[in-house]
């Protein structure tokens, strides 16, 4: 059914289809829509679920990983610093393979505080061992969550996802999205079959500790099937498509990008604004491609070769900054191309933190500097400021 | 759960899945004290049994009480706990 | 039948071949425990002594399903169960259990404990408190009691060791007004036996502080920990009191004996019994003995 609903109003639609026994909620700018959605929802029995008023992030979290562990799907979305508060439960749980869905919603680090959307919080976590989705716009927010429960719960996956979606820019606009049936979602995600779960009836042990002489296999386990997840992650989008007849890409999901001299690589929602640009600069005559990388863990390294090595030039847009190093995706980017029959130099753009929103003149200034020859900069900077101090 | 699913998809490495399977680590040679059992003393009140930390005293008859040497660690406990003083430590040799 | 035909049951409780110390208090207590509580529970456990002794990957001492999650989080984890548990319908047959020593309870954990309990979720949580960080080798925590000696609270030229009381945890779990709290003692087995047993039977949120002595971390011969214990409780510096929805309803009476019976044999206080200073302190750990018999009426 077609709706005009508010981003946050459709992660907790998609939610509630997927039918969690667990919801942990503690609430946090930009996310709160959410929790508040799904807080009415099972107050009025839309939703039959144990609704948990958790007292800190980190408790959420914990929630989500003992309901799990006592065999209930579970569900919690955080941001920013709720996000970096659950960061150790967050490795713990993909360590003990318990598969959930937490919505990753997208928004800067104190200091200083912000409440505005960048991608420092969920990259900051790219090595806990959660897959991660970005997503471009609220109808691929809704879908990834259904699709992001069925490649948790895959045996051959057993990891916990995460959903990014860029606060206030996703969570907080209306939009129009396809809103599936139950009967449509039942048929695609069946109940939580657990593999192990805490059971009077079939006792495990979980989280026993591991000496130096089985950690090492254990964690290898874990990246084995991290990678491996991969070929999950396209399998579910493709029986996404026959099932509800849309497509937003598996890990990769390339515009224009065939014959295009020079192509812009980013995650989440700045891919809408650089399709219109792309778009206005090939009436320019410009040959340039958008390449959107939805699944940033695993990280794709085949399927971004095979979309960039023929382009001349390749831009990344990252909103975040590894201090100190470099930008986190462009040094992924540039690592996957690593000794490539062809290696088309890799721009790095730090663009859009805190908020600050990439427009078509940001985009414009980006391109202008690229050609210039300029590698890795800050870009949209407001100089004044900075030769006030 | 099918058992096809079982054999196809083992739990991941690093969860135990046998309950008890402390049992094959052998704590008995870390102690060297021993508790020997007195039943002319003993009531069944079951103390001993309960108070032992390794859980290694078992009764095979009511009020005959003893340890299991593969597991107990010579602490002591039972001996203090016995309202009766039935048992009392004495030193192992081997 | 012979000793040969001897088999443990598997599917309960607390088995042997666990790493514990020799005469650990906290391997006592927790046998106790899960020899009541049979095997219908779950358990989430929190990282410490327990944990660690109890579950070497591969070797569990665990009879029943049991998850180790962090330090910090076993409140939490706990409510997750119990939660999953209630929607699943299968809360009235499967008791939640939570075990943490008083590091992650009193510390760490406060939050989540203050949160598990505010919520009333239907979990009986162990503290296990052998009053410090013994798990990584002693160190001070909130329950550590004023004078003793631990490796972050060092007697010294300039100290006495521990200079803050303990943190009153039981009081602090009964303001929540949860259905039940106590505090036991491994020494008094038969009054935690019966603790725990309410606890169980109890629906609703519920807290038992087990004191646990510890031969290593105090500094006593391993088969004093009955002893120890007792002599904790005679003093009247470990209470044994019991709180229904936040208001004390019976106390372990007492016949009191001098704290120096109880601190003497452990080195963890042996610096109190060097000179006219240590005698000062001992006199402000007798007062807190004595502020807790009068609190509580635990005189005849």
């Amino acid at each position: 059914m077609r709706k005009m609903i508010e981003g946050s109003r459709a992660v907790a639609e998609a939610v509630g289809l997927c039918r969690p026994g667990v919801i942990s909620a503690y609430p946090i700018t930009p996310q709160t829509h959410i929790v508040e959605e799904l807080s009415q929802m099972v107050a009025d029995g839309d939703v039959e679920a144990e609704y948990v008023r958790v007292e800190s992030e980190h408790s959420a979290a914990s929630v989500c990983l003992g309901a799990v562990a006592a065999g209930s799907r579970a569900y919690s979305a955080t941001t920013s610093q709720g996000l970096m508060l659950m960061a150790e439960v967050l490795f713990n749980i993909a360590g003990m393979r318990l598969p959930m869905v937490i919505t990753g919603v997208n928004r800067a680090l104190s200091a200083p505080l912000s409440i505005w959307n960048d991608h420092q919080d969920t990259l900051a976590v790219r090595d806990s061992g959660w897959l991660q989705l970005y997503a471009e716009d609220n109808q691929e927010v809704l879908d990834m969550h259904i699709q992001a429960y069925k490649i948790s719960e895959d045996d051959r996956v057993l990891l916990p996802v995460m959903v990014c979606m860029d606060g206030f820019i996703l969570t907080h606009t209306y939009e129009t999205v396809d809103v599936p049936s139950q009967e449509q979602v039942d048929a695609f995600l069946p109940p939580y079959d657990p593999l192990y779960k805490l059971d009077p009836d079939d006792p495990y042990t979980l989280g026993a500790f591991a000496g130096p002489e089985i950690y090492e296999e254990v964690r290898y386990e874990i990246q084995r099937d991290a990678i491996a997840a991969k070929e999950v992650v396209k399998e579910v989008a493709r029986d996404f498509q026959s099932a509800f007849g849309r497509w937003m890409g598996d890990v990769v999901d390339p515009y224009r990008c065939d014959d295009a001299h020079t192509i812009y690589v980013a995650m989440g929602s700045v891919i809408g604004t650089l399709k219109d640009w792309a778009d206005m600069r090939r009436e320019q005559g410009e040959k340039i491609g958008v390449l959107k990388l939805r699944c940033f863990r695993p990280f794709p390294i085949e399927e971004i070769r095979s979309a960039l090595s023929h382009a001349e030039r390749v831009v990344v847009l990252e909103k975040a900054v590894s201090v100190g190093g470099c930008g986190i995706l462009p040094a992924e980017i540039r690592a996957a191309l690593y000794r490539q029959p062809h290696t088309p130099p890799v721009h790095a753009a730090i663009t859009g933190l805190g908020g600050r929103d990439i427009t078509l003149q940001t985009l414009d200034e980006i391109e202008t500097r690229a050609q210039a020859g300029e590698t890795d900069f800050f870009a949209g900077l407001r100089r004044e400021l900075l030769e006030a101090t | 759960m099918t058992a096809t699913r079982k054999q196809r998809r083992k739990p991941p490495l690093g969860i135990v899945t046998r309950p008890g399977s402390s049992l094959c680590n052998k704590t008995g040679p870390w102690g060297i004290m021993r508790p020997v059992f007195d039943w002319s003393k003993c009531t069944g009140c079951n103390t001993c049994e309960s108070i032992c930390p390794e859980g290694c005293i078992r009764h095979l008859e009511k009020k005959q009480y003893e340890a299991d040497f593969q597991y107990c660690k010579g602490c002591g406990m039972c001996a203090a706990a016995c309202p009766f003083d039935a048992i009392t430590m004495e030193e192992e040799h081997r | 039948m012979t000793a040969a035909d001897f088999k443990y049951e598997t599917s309960r409780g607390f088995l042997p071949g666990h790493r514990a110390c020799a005469g650990c208090g906290q391997a006592a207590a927790v046998r106790i425990v899960m020899e009541v509580a049979g095997p219908n529970v779950v358990a989430a456990n929190a990282t410490g002594c327990l944990e660690v002794f109890s579950t070497p990957y591969p070797e569990s001492a665990w009879g029943v399903p049991w998850v180790h999650s962090l330090f910090e989080n076993a409140p939490a984890v706990a409510s997750g169960l119990e939660a999953a548990l209630k929607r699943q319908g299968k809360l009235d047959d499967v008791r939640v259990l939570a075990f943490g020593g008083d590091g992650a309870t009193l510390d760490i954990g406060f939050g989540a404990l203050s949160g598990m309990f505010e919520r009333n979720h239907d979990v009986a949580y162990f503290c296990m408190d052998n009053e410090a960080y013994m798990n990584t080798g002693v160190q001070r925590s909130g329950s550590t009691p004023f004078g003793a000696s631990t490796t972050t609270s060092p007697p010294g030229r300039r100290s006495f060791g521990e200079d803050r009381p303990k943190k009153d945890l039981p009081a602090i779990a009964a303001a929540h007004g949860i259905p039940y709290v106590a505090t036991a003692s491994i020494s008094i087995f038969a009054d935690l036996r019966r603790k725990v047993k309410k606890a169980l039977e109890t629906r609703g949120a519920k807290y038992l502080q087990v004191h646990v002595p510890c031969p290593p971390g105090w500094g006593y011969d391993e088969k004093l920990s009955i002893e120890i214990g007792k002599l904790a409780v005679d003093c009247g510096l470990y209470p044994l009191v019991e709180w229904e929805n936040g208001e004390v309803v019976r106390v372990r009476k007492i016949k009191p004996i001098p704290v120096e019976d109880y601190l003497k044999p452990q080195r963890r206080f042996r610096h109190l019994f060097r000179g006219e200073d240590g005698k000062a302190q001992i006199a402000k750990i007798q007062e807190l003995a004595d502020a807790n018999i009068k609190k509580y009426g635990l005189v005849e």
